[in-house]
């Protein structure tokens, strides 16, 4: 039985297949076809979250089929509240960032739309997997496309930023790869649902070395790809370098990659390990979040400094994550959104100056408003909606989060908030020297309104912001079923814990 | 004495029938050559193929009637069928490189396909044996093969290099081999691997003297597999031979080493596992190690590939560290999988090399990706295979191995190799980089279209390494089925 989560997952993979064997004559045709197949994606993606039954936390459009015998390893896809809003958020940015994409790619445009299908097939088979080995092997396809947008279609270091992009992940998916198959060897399965089911029942008994090793060998791969400081060094790289397609799903969609794996597994198999190492995680992520913000403000770059707003925020998702409250999770997991849209509308926008300038320094700017009021409109909902003012999307979860923060341990919000402080004092700067001032010639020249392709890729993401912050009821119902379930479930004692692994719809 | 001769059985014929094949075939052309080396020199190599072919089926068909063969000389098991089909079709694949490499550098001759099918026809053999003697000839017909085919352009300077040192460091090795085989024949009594295993479970037999022939043997078969510390010509002498040849010599005489190496490994020494398993496990490391630190700095693709075959050895040898039915069948798998992706690999190579081999340097691939997309995508399927990327044969490999790792509690080992499998990945990452990343070099400007024989040699590795990626099941249950030695 083939279900809608089926199709979102193989539109994408045939999208690839089918761009790979299109003639090079028709390059022209290419992107209108990828855009199509995307969009078609996007618009069976919603039909999930039409579908979504609300009211029980446990995986729901579940395919549970056989891939390989022996070892066992089961095609297991399903969705919950968690995964499934990433999942949208997948679909919702590739059509985005093919019509990103629509002028600024010349060379090899086959390749490159192509890319962005296999990579958005990665992303959602991320998302999408109950199967240990399945999210493997989906986490690492990932990797592939990437390596080649940023590497091939990049600006000049890009080679340097994409070898490291790929070492640092490789790096700590093997030693993932390690403890899975570990796991393997205790349960005899790959099955994620089985495994929790076996680790709550007692079945698989783990030392508290085991347990501690474990844990870390899976978050070292997490927070490599959140990153968390100090791993994060690649990311400032990677972003610039890449292209702005690139920099958009690998802000708002592949950063999540981490902190959703932090939730859905780091979390529920290893309860008593997550909660004796929060202590010095809650640190690194609050480091993170001031130290991410203070070099954001020095910044003379304008993707560098949002790449580094991005080590901020992404603190915050994982402080709260590791507060280990209803509150905190649910802030967590909104702020993961959050991010992918405002930070993928800024590195959007920042791709649109850069098209114009063909630069992006800061001080090569000046008075953009006056040239084009309508970009710096938009310009200026996102910073805000960075920023964290009220009524736009950032401020529910970082306050969701610092609140959960506080629970756990008020000394740790205090310190999170800083980083909003500063976020506003960074964004603000930015906004200011880039939009307001002087109007040089050369940004007069140079400095058109947005194009009606630029608004169909600003607008979505501006609507959501308003949306995401104004009525957050859409969204955080279902998000915080799993994440009490989740939370229910990674208590320190044990006996409660199947109930994530329940739900009623999962065939065998 | 004549009164004892029994004639050999119609099926112990039919065991031996792909060593019959080739044997014939390879005779037939050298009779040919004086008529046809003139006028149709691609002849041999048809004829090859046919033979490989014709022995595949011969292989199956002996597996249908799997026993023993030739008082018990031989052995046709699922093992020995699986490695028989492996460097069988290593020898097609071989053959379908050849064609370009022979034509540009003027050198067709029947000679060369002969001693392919010789070569083969001693793996054949090897992997096929129960008797410690047999292994011994197998092993000799196929490394003298090799060691001439090494040195095929006899008026190329590297070649004779290359062909000089396989040849004395590889005769040092066979000694050391037979060394192991003459005191395991003291200690027992017997060249058969069934009964040496029964017969040394003795416990009158002093554990250090097995453990010296277990030593001796190891130090052989460690140099033919160029395992490390033995690693030291593979090398020089995958860069000096003729291309075909060199990915010839790093994928079958290495399977069938391989697979003599697990035959008596796990079958006369099962017993003194203790003696011998820490110094695989040294070994695995080491190559490893060796290998994929060898190859950051290579600049030479051959050299690459051939510190990258080192490194890829040393994974193989993690699953026989692991002495476990698991890790055997973990590592026939890797076999397939590692013969695929190498000879895909090794196609590219001698695509773009030229005549005389002149292009073989990393740089030579520049802009690869833009003047020939589908031989980049092709060999991005390789490479990605190499680094193990899902959804290749590579990965399920690695995968296997490292399973089988962890079975057998070699926890150390497995983080060990994974993390050195993160370190392989930069130098073949420079290989993607450069077809992709750089501008179309001369090199690639002038390249000209792919050849039907070089063509089939990227194509077929490439849907098998898809097959053993997205299918692992069939092959793997094979291999697990029989990756157990008669008890």
């Amino acid at each position: 039985m083939i279900n809608l989560l089926d199709l979102v997952i193989a539109i994408p993979a045939i999208g690839f297949l089918i761009a790979l064997v299109i003639p090079r004559a028709m390059e022209k045709f290419i992107r209108i076809f990828a855009l199509g197949f995307s969009l078609l994606a996007f618009v069976v993606s919603l039909g999930l979250v039409a579908g979504l039954q609300s009211g029980h936390a446990g995986q729901q459009f579940v395919t549970n089929a056989v891939w390989i015998q022996n070892p066992e390893i089961r095609y297991h896809v399903g969705i919950d509240g968690l995964s499934l809003w990433l999942i949208i958020l997948t679909t919702f940015l590739t059509p985005i960032a093919v019509l990103l994409s629509w002028n600024s790619i010349h060379e090899r445009s086959k390749e490159f739309f192509a890319l962005l299908l296999l990579l958005e097939f990665g992303l959602v088979g991320v998302f999408a997997s109950w199967d240990l080995f399945l999210f493997y092997v989906f986490w690492e396809i990932v990797l592939v496309p990437m390596y080649f947008l940023i590497g091939i279609w990049g600006h000049e270091r890009r080679i340097y930023a994409t070898v490291k992009f790929f070492l640092y992940t490789m790096t700590g998916s093997v030693l993932m790869l390690a403890a899975i198959i570990f796991l393997y060897g205790q349960a005899g399965t790959f099955d994620y649902v089985t495994i929790l089911e076996q680790l709550a029942s007692g079945r698989i008994l783990l030392t508290h070395t085991q347990e501690t090793l474990l844990f870390l060998a899976f978050f070292l791969a997490f927070a490599i790809k959140v990153p968390l400081f100090p791993l994060h060094t690649w990311l400032p790289d990677a972003h610039v370098e890449a292209p702005t397609a690139g920099s958009v799903m690998l802000a708002s969609v592949m950063l999540k990659m981490g902190t959703y794996g932090l939730v859905r597994f780091c979390l529920p198999m290893f309860p008593t390990a997550a909660r004796e190492n929060a202590p010095w995680i809650a640190i690194l992520a609050i480091i993170g979040i001031v130290y991410g913000a203070l070099v954001a403000m020095v910044q003379p770059n304008m993707k560098k400094l949002v790449a580094y707003s991005s080590v901020s925020h992404l603190g915050f998702v994982v402080l709260g994550i590791f507060s280990f409250t209803q509150m905190g999770l649910d802030g967590a997991v909104y702020q993961m959104l959050n991010h992918g849209i405002s930070t993928g509308a800024l590195f959007l926008m920042v791709g649109f100056l850069y098209e114009r300038r063909h630069s992006l320094e800061i001080s090569s700017f000046g008075g953009v408003a006056t040239a084009a009021p309508w970009m710096a409109t938009l310009f200026l909902i996102t910073t805000l909606a960075s920023i964290g003012l009220p009524t736009l999307n950032n401020f529910i979860g970082e306050f969701l989060v610092l609140q959960g923060a506080a629970q756990a341990n008020f000394s740790w919000s205090v310190f999170a908030s800083l980083g909003v402080i500063f976020s506003a004092c960074y964004m603000l700067w930015l906004y200011q020297r880039v939009f307001f001032g002087a109007l040089s010639d050369e940004v007069k020249h140079h400095m058109p309104e947005l194009s009606v392709r630029e608004w169909a890729c600003a607008l979505p993401l501006v609507v959501m912001m308003v949306w995401m912050g104004m009525y957050s009821q859409s969204f955080l119902p279902s998000v915080s079923e799993t994440n009490a379930a989740i939370l229910n479930g990674s208590k320190m004692t044990t006996p409660v814990r199947a109930g994530l692994a329940g739900g009623g719809s999962h065939a065998r | 004495m004549l009164a004892n001769f029994v004639p050999p059985s119609s099926d112990d014929m039919l065991r031996f029938s792909p060593e019959i094949i080739l044997s014939i075939a390879g005779t037939l052309l050298m009779v040919l050559d004086p008529f046809f080396a003139k006028r149709m020199p691609r002849l041999f190599g048809h004829i090859s193929i046919v033979a490989f072919i014709a022995a595949i089926f011969g292989a199956v068909a002996a597996n249908s009637v799997a026993g023993p063969a030739f008082s018990n000389l031989l052995i046709v098991d699922g093992f020995a069928t699986f490695f028989r089909v492996l460097v069988l079709g290593i020898g097609i694949l071989t053959v379908l490189l050849s064609y370009l490499y022979l034509d540009r550098e003027k050198a067709e001759t029947s000679e060369y396909h002969a001693l392919l099918l010789f070569s083969v026809m001693g793996q054949c053999l090897m992997v096929a044996s129960n008797d410690l003697i047999m292994i011994f000839i197998g092993l000799e017909i196929s490394s003298i093969a090799s060691y001439i085919l090494a040195g095929y352009l006899r008026d190329d300077k590297r070649n004779n290099e290359s062909a000089l040192k396989y040849f004395l460091l590889g005769s040092f090795a066979t000694a050391f081999f037979l060394y192991g085989v003459a005191i395991v024949y003291g200690l027992s009594g017997s060249t058969q691997l069934d009964v040496i295993r029964t017969k040394l479970n003795n416990p009158d037999i002093a554990m250090g003297a097995i453990g010296v022939a277990a030593g001796l043997m190891l130090v052989g078969l460690s140099f033919k597999i160029s395992g490390a510390p033995f690693q030291v010509w593979a090398p020089d002498v995958y860069q000096g031979a003729p291309a075909p040849v060199s990915v010839f010599m790093a994928t079958g005489p290495k399977a069938a080493a391989f697979a003599i190496f697990l035959r008596i490994f796990m079958t006369a020494f099962q017993q003194s596992a203790n003696l011998w398993e820490p110094f695989i496990w040294i070994s695995a490391l080491l190559s490893m190690t060796i290998g994929n630190f060898g190859a950051l700095n290579q600049n030479n693709l051959k050299r690459l590939l051939a510190y990258s075959s080192i490194a890829h050895a040393g994974y193989m040898l993690v699953a026989i560290a692991a002495r476990s039915e698991l890790g055997t069948s973990a590592a026939m798998f890797y076999l397939a999988a590692y013969a695929l992706m190498n000879i895909g690999a090794f196609a590219v190579i001698i695509h773009i090399a030229g005549k005389g081999e002149r292009h073989l340097q990393v740089e030579d691939l520049a802009g690869l990706g833009k003047k020939q997309p589908v031989t980049a995508a092709l060999m991005t399927v390789f490479l990605l295979s190499l680094i193990g990327v899902p959804l290749t044969g590579g990965f399920f490999g690695k995968f296997y191995i490292f399973n089988a790792a962890l079975k057998s509690n070699l926890v150390w080992l497995a983080v060990l190799g994974l993390l050195n499998s993160a370190v392989a990945a930069y130098y073949y990452l420079r290989l993607l980089v450069v077809m992709y990343m750089h501008e179309p070099g001369e090199v690639t400007q002038a390249l000209e279209p792919l050849t039907p024989g070089l063509g089939a040699a990227l194509v077929l590795p490439a849907l098998g390494t898809f097959f053993l990626g997205i299918m692992p099941s069939a092959v793997l249950a094979f291999a697990r089925s029989s990756a157990v030695f008669g008890k």
